[in-house]
C-alpha cells in the first residue's frame, strides 16, 4: 500500500490537494476562501494530469531535428501532447470562472456589506419575513 | 445517405450561436436589435434542426454520423455525432428558448436596464451554444468545457436582473454549479487516465474491456459515482437542488424559463450519453449506479413536491416543482432499459416544452396583479390576463397528468417503462404520490386565480397583453396539447434515436 503511494506519489499529492480545495469550495463560509479552494482543486486536478502526461526519457511533443537536416518523426520519442492540452483548456476555464466568482462576490459586498453568504442570507431572510408578514396582512384584509 | 448539408448541421448550428454572441455587444442597442437578432439565429438554427432529423429518419431509416472537427481522424481528434436523438432535442431546445424569450419580451424589458439589455443576449446566445454543443458533442472534454461555458453563463442570466436577491442567489448557484462541474472534471481525468480515449465510442470499448477482465474496477466506479453527483448536483436532483428554488424564482421571468426548462436539461442528456454511450447499460448496473439513481429520482420527485407545496411565492411554487420534474427524468434513467430512458427523453421534451409556459404564465399574472408575486395577491388574475391564466391552469393540467395534455403522455410512457423492471411497485407507487403532490399545490393556485376577486381587481394594472406574449402562449399550449395527444410517434422517434445513440 505505502510502496503504492511512493511510487504515485504525485497523484497522491494531488488527490489530497483537491480534497482540501473540495473541502474550502463546500464549507468556508467567506466567499475569497471559496474561490481560492475552487483554485486549489483545479490546479490539483493539473497536476495529476501533468504527471500522468509525462514519461521518463521523452521529449516534449515538439519536433526534434535528428542532425541530418531532418526531423525525428516516430511517437515513441514524444510524450503525448493531449493531457498538456486538457491542462491549458482548464486553465483557461478556471481563470474565467474564477474572474466570474469575483466579480459577483464584488457585487455581494456592494449588497449586503459582508463577504459571507450566511449573512448575506441572514439578512435577505430578515427582509423576507418583512415582506411575509406584509403579504399576510394583506392577506387578511382581503379575507375580512 | 446524408447529405453534404445535413452532415455540417451540428458544428454550424453551434458556430452560428457562438458568432451571434460575439456580435451581439457590438450592436447598437435601440429599438431591441440585440434581441431581435438572437431570437432570429434561435429560429434558424432551430430549422436547420429540424431539417437535419427530417434527413436522419428520411425513408423510415434511422442514420446517425459522426462529424470530424479539425484534420485529425477517430482516436485523436474531436468529433460531434448526431442522430435523430439529438436532433429532436436541439429543436425542441431552440423552439422553448425563442418561446421563453418571444413571450417574456415585455418583462425583460422591465427587468432588465437597457444598457445590459445585449449582454443578456450574448448570454442567451452562449447558452443555447452550449447546450447544442452538450448536445452533439462525442467528446468528454469538449463536453466538460461546455458545461463550464453553460454554468457561467447560466449564473449571470440570474445575475443579470440587478438585485441583492439575485447576486444573493447566482454566488448560491455559482458555488453549487463550480462544485458540480470540478467533480466532473475529476472524473473525467480518471476516466481518460483508465481509458487512455476521450472519444465516447473509444472510451466505451476500452472499458468494456476493463470489465471483461475485471481490471480497475474500483477507479471506474469512482469516476462513475463522481461524475454523477457532479452533474446531478448541476442538473438539481433532490438533495442537491438547494440552490435551485432561489435562482429560479428570484430571476427575471425569461431567466427563470430557460433555467428551468433548459439549462437543467442539457446536463441530464450529458448523464445519459455518459450512462448510455461511455459505460454501456450493463456496466453502469453491474457498478449499482442505476439503483442509486432510481433511489435518488423517487426521492425527488416526492420531496420536490413536498417542498413546492410549502411556497407561498408563485415563481419559487414552479420552481421545486422543476425539482419532483427533474426527479422523474432520473427514475426513467434509473430503470436502466431502453424504454426507460426513451420515457426520460420524452419527459426531457415535455417539461422543456410545459415549463417555460409556467413561468411565462406567472409572470404574465404576477404583472397583472401589479408585480406581486405571492400566491394569494394572484386571486382573481384570469380575468386580468386570459392568456396567462390558460397557461398556467394547462400547465397545471400537464404536470398532474391530466390526460389530453402533455404531462400525461410522458407519465403514461414513465408507467408503461416501468413494467418490465423488477422494482414497479415502487416506481408505481412514488407516481402515483407525486401526482397527487403535484395536485396539492397547482389545483389551489388555479382556484386561487380563477376567484372572482372584486376589490382587489380595482388595483390590477389594466394593461392587455402584448401580441408576442399572446402569440408565444398560443404556440406553447398548440405544442402541449400536440405532445399530450400525439406522442406516440414522437416515442417511438425517440425509442429509434435512443437504440442508435
Amino acid at each position: 500500500m505505502l510502496e503504492k503511494l511512493l511510487l504515485n506519489h504525485y497523484e497522491a499529492a494531488a488527490v489530497i490537494l483537491s480534497g482540501i480545495g473540495l473541502t474550502n469550495l463546500l464549507l468556508q463560509r467567506n466567499l475569497i476562501k471559496k474561490i481560492i479552494g475552487l483554485n486549489i482543486m483545479d490546479t490539483a486536478v493539473y497536476l495529476f494530469l501533468a504527471a500522468k502526461g509525462y514519461v521518463e526519457g521523452r521529449a516534449a511533443p515538439i519536433l526534434i531535428e535528428n542532425g541530418s537536416g531532418g526531423w525525428i518523426n516516430s511517437a515513441s520519442v514524444y510524450v503525448n501532447p493531449v493531457p498538456a492540452g486538457l491542462v491549458l483548456t482548464g486553465i483557461v476555464v478556471s481563470v474565467s470562472v474564477t474572474a466570474f466568482a469575483l466579480a459577483l462576490t464584488l457585487k455581494l459586498y456592494e449588497s449586503y456589506g459582508t463577504l459571507n453568504i450566511d449573512e448575506a442570507l441572514m439578512r435577505m431572510t430578515e427582509e423576507q419575513k418583512d415582506i411575509e408578514a406584509k403579504i399576510d396582512a394583506a392577506e387578511e384584509e382581503v379575507l375580512s | 445517405m446524408i447529405g453534404m448539408l445535413a452532415y455540417n448541421i451540428p458544428f454550424v448550428s453551434i458556430f452560428v450561436m457562438m458568432i451571434c454572441a460575439i456580435i451581439t455587444p457590438l450592436l447598437p442597442n435601440r429599438n431591441r436589435i440585440p434581441e431581435k437578432l438572437s431570437c432570429l439565429a434561435i429560429s434558424f438554427v432551430g430549422l436547420m434542426s429540424a431539417y437535419l432529423l427530417y434527413e436522419l429518419t428520411a425513408g423510415g431509416q434511422t442514420h446517425s454520423f459522426n462529424f470530424a472537427m479539425g484534420h485529425f481522424p477517430a482516436p485523436w481528434g474531436n468529433e460531434l455525432r448526431a442522430g435523430p436523438l439529438e436532433a429532436v432535442l436541439s429543436l425542441v431546445f431552440c423552439v422553448a428558448m425563442l418561446l421563453s424569450l418571444t413571450g417574456n419580451f415585455s418583462s425583460t424589458a422591465e427587468d432588465i436596464a437597457p444598457k445590459r439589455r445585449n449582454i443578456f443576449c450574448v448570454l442567451v446566445n452562449l447558452l443555447t451554444a452550449s447546450l447544442l454543443a452538450l448536445t452533439y458533442t462525442n467528446d468528454l472534454f469538449t463536453a466538460y468545457v461546455f458545461i463550464e461555458i453553460n454554468t457561467i453563463a447560466a449564473c449571470a442570466i440570474v445575475a443579470v436582473k440587478e438585485s441583492a436577491e439575485t447576486v444573493r442567489a447566482a454566488l448560491r448557484y455559482l458555488v453549487m454549479s463550480l462544485v458540480g462541474s470540478g467533480l466532473v472534471m475529476i472524473a473525467i481525468c480518471l476516466l481518460y487516465d483508465l481509458t487512455g480515449h476521450l472519444l465516447m465510442q473509444n472510451m466505451h470499448r476500452a472499458i468494456g474491456e476493463l470489465v471483461a477482465t475485471k481490471r480497475y474496477m474500483m477507479p471506474l466506479t469512482v469516476s462513475l459515482a463522481l461524475i454523477t453527483a457532479g452533474l446531478a448536483i448541476k442538473s438539481a436532483l433532490y438533495p442537491f437542488a438547494s440552490w435551485l428554488p432561489d435562482a429560479h424564482g428570484s430571476s427575471t421571468n425569461a431567466s427563470s424559463a430557460i433555467l428551468s426548462g433548459l439549462v437543467l436539461k442539457g446536463h441530464i442528456f450529458t448523464i445519459i450519453k455518459i450512462f448510455y454511450r461511455v459505460f454501456g447499460l450493463e456496466v453502469i448496473h453491474l457498478l449499482r449506479m442505476d439503483t442509486v439513481i432510481f433511489i435518488l429520482g423517487i426521492t425527488a420527485m416526492i420531496m420536490g413536491s413536498v417542498h413546492a407545496l410549502r411556497q407561498k411565492n408563485v415563481k419559487r411554487m414552479i420552481a421545486w416543482s422543476s425539482v419532483a420534474q427533474v426527479g422523474y427524468i432520473f427514475m426513467g434513467v434509473g430503470l436502466n432499459t431502453v424504454a426507460g430512458i426513451a420515457a426520460a427523453c420524452l419527459h426531457i421534451i415535455v417539461h422543456a416544452c410545459v415549463k417555460p409556459m409556467l413561468f411565462t404564465a406567472a409572470g404574465g399574472l404576477s404583472n397583472a396583479a401589479g408585480h406581486k408575486k405571492g400566491l394569494h395577491a394572484l386571486m382573481g388574475t384570469f380575468y386580468v390576463n386570459v392568456w396567462a391564466g390558460l397557461g398556467l391552469i394547462a400547465g397545471a393540467c400537464s404536470m398532474m397528468g391530466i390526460p389530453g395534455f402533455a404531462g400525461f403522455a410522458s407519465k403514461l410512457s414513465l408507467t408503461l417503462a416501468s413494467f418490465d423492471h423488477s422494482t414497479v411497485i415502487w416506481a408505481l407507487t412514488a407516481l402515483a404520490t407525486s401526482s397527487v403532490l403535484n395536485a396539492l399545490y397547482y389545483v389551489p393556485a388555479v382556484i386561487v386565480v380563477l376567484t372572482h376577486n372584486k376589490d382587489a381587481q380595482k388595483n390590477f394594472t389594466a394593461h392587455s397583453p402584448t401580441l408576442s406574449y399572446k402569440v408565444s402562449m398560443f404556440v406553447f399550449l398548440a405544442l402541449n396539447f400536440y405532445l399530450g395527444l400525439f406522442c406516440v410517434p414522437l416515442l417511438r422517434l425517440i425509442t429509434r434515436g435512443v437504440n442508435v445513440l
